[in-house]
């Protein structure tokens, strides 16, 4: 399954400055494990003891995964999955 | 920084309506001009007085929405409703757009605004001078 991610700015380092990537796999974990198997350093940034950070943002197409299964999300073969850092703050 | 005047007074408005609790939005700008123009509230979903935290649909929709422009968000801004106008331990630790100016106003003093900003890069904080231009 074949997927297009979208980068936002502050993880573009690990990307060599690409706005978005391709990856593979059938689950948003899947899809992690490959992005950082290309793009190392980037699965620290989302993922923390086994469950997305709370404050990072990601969606398949429109959803927000945190309403479909977290990191077990299902993807499928063109989908786009979006990656956002929340906008928070205290 | 140059910020236009009724730009501030949007800001200033926004914190004014929604105090107690924190008011947060954008203001978006051609992507590369640094150019604060297109004045964006947003919803605080957390509708608290310590904490602001855009909706996640909004947030989508925001971002998808800037880059249909080719705008990004110049300013970043929330209100502090208790204290002074500088970024405190959980916007620095949560601040996510290294390019952005993160504007923060307090309305603690019912008569009277603060309003400053900060670039917020890798957890260390510079304040820059706002320069407050006629519209």
């Amino acid at each position: 399954m074949a997927v297009t991610v979208s980068i936002p700015t502050i993880l573009r380092t690990h990307t060599g400055g690409q706005k978005t990537v391709a990856a593979t796999g059938s689950t948003l974990a899947e899809i992690i494990d490959n992005l950082e198997a290309t793009h190392g350093g980037l699965k620290a940034r989302l993922v923390k003891e086994g469950s997305l950070h709370r404050f990072v943002n990601v969606y398949v197409n429109d959803e927000d995964v945190r309403f479909s299964g977290g990191l077990d999300a299902k993807v499928s073969d063109g989908d786009t999955v979006t990656i956002l850092p929340a906008v928070a703050g205290g | 920084m140059q910020l236009r005047r009724d730009l501030v007074e949007a800001i200033v408005a926004h914190a004014r309506r929604d105090h107690p609790d924190e008011a947060c939005g954008v203001i978006a700008g051609p992507a590369g001009s640094d150019r604060a123009e297109r004045f964006i509230p947003m919803v605080n979903a957390a509708r608290s007085p310590t904490f602001y935290e855009f909706d996640s649909t909004d947030l989508l929709k925001l971002y998808r929405e800037l880059e249909a422009n080719d705008e990004v968000p110049v300013v970043i801004y929330h209100s502090h409703t208790a204290t002074e106008a500088y970024p405190s331990r959980t916007d620095i630790s949560l601040a996510a757009e290294p390019d952005a100016h993160y504007v923060l106003v307090s309305t603690r003093d019912p008569d009277d605004y603060e309003l400053r900003s900060y670039r917020i890069v890798d957890g260390v904080v510079t304040e820059e001078p706002i320069d407050v231009v006629e519209s």
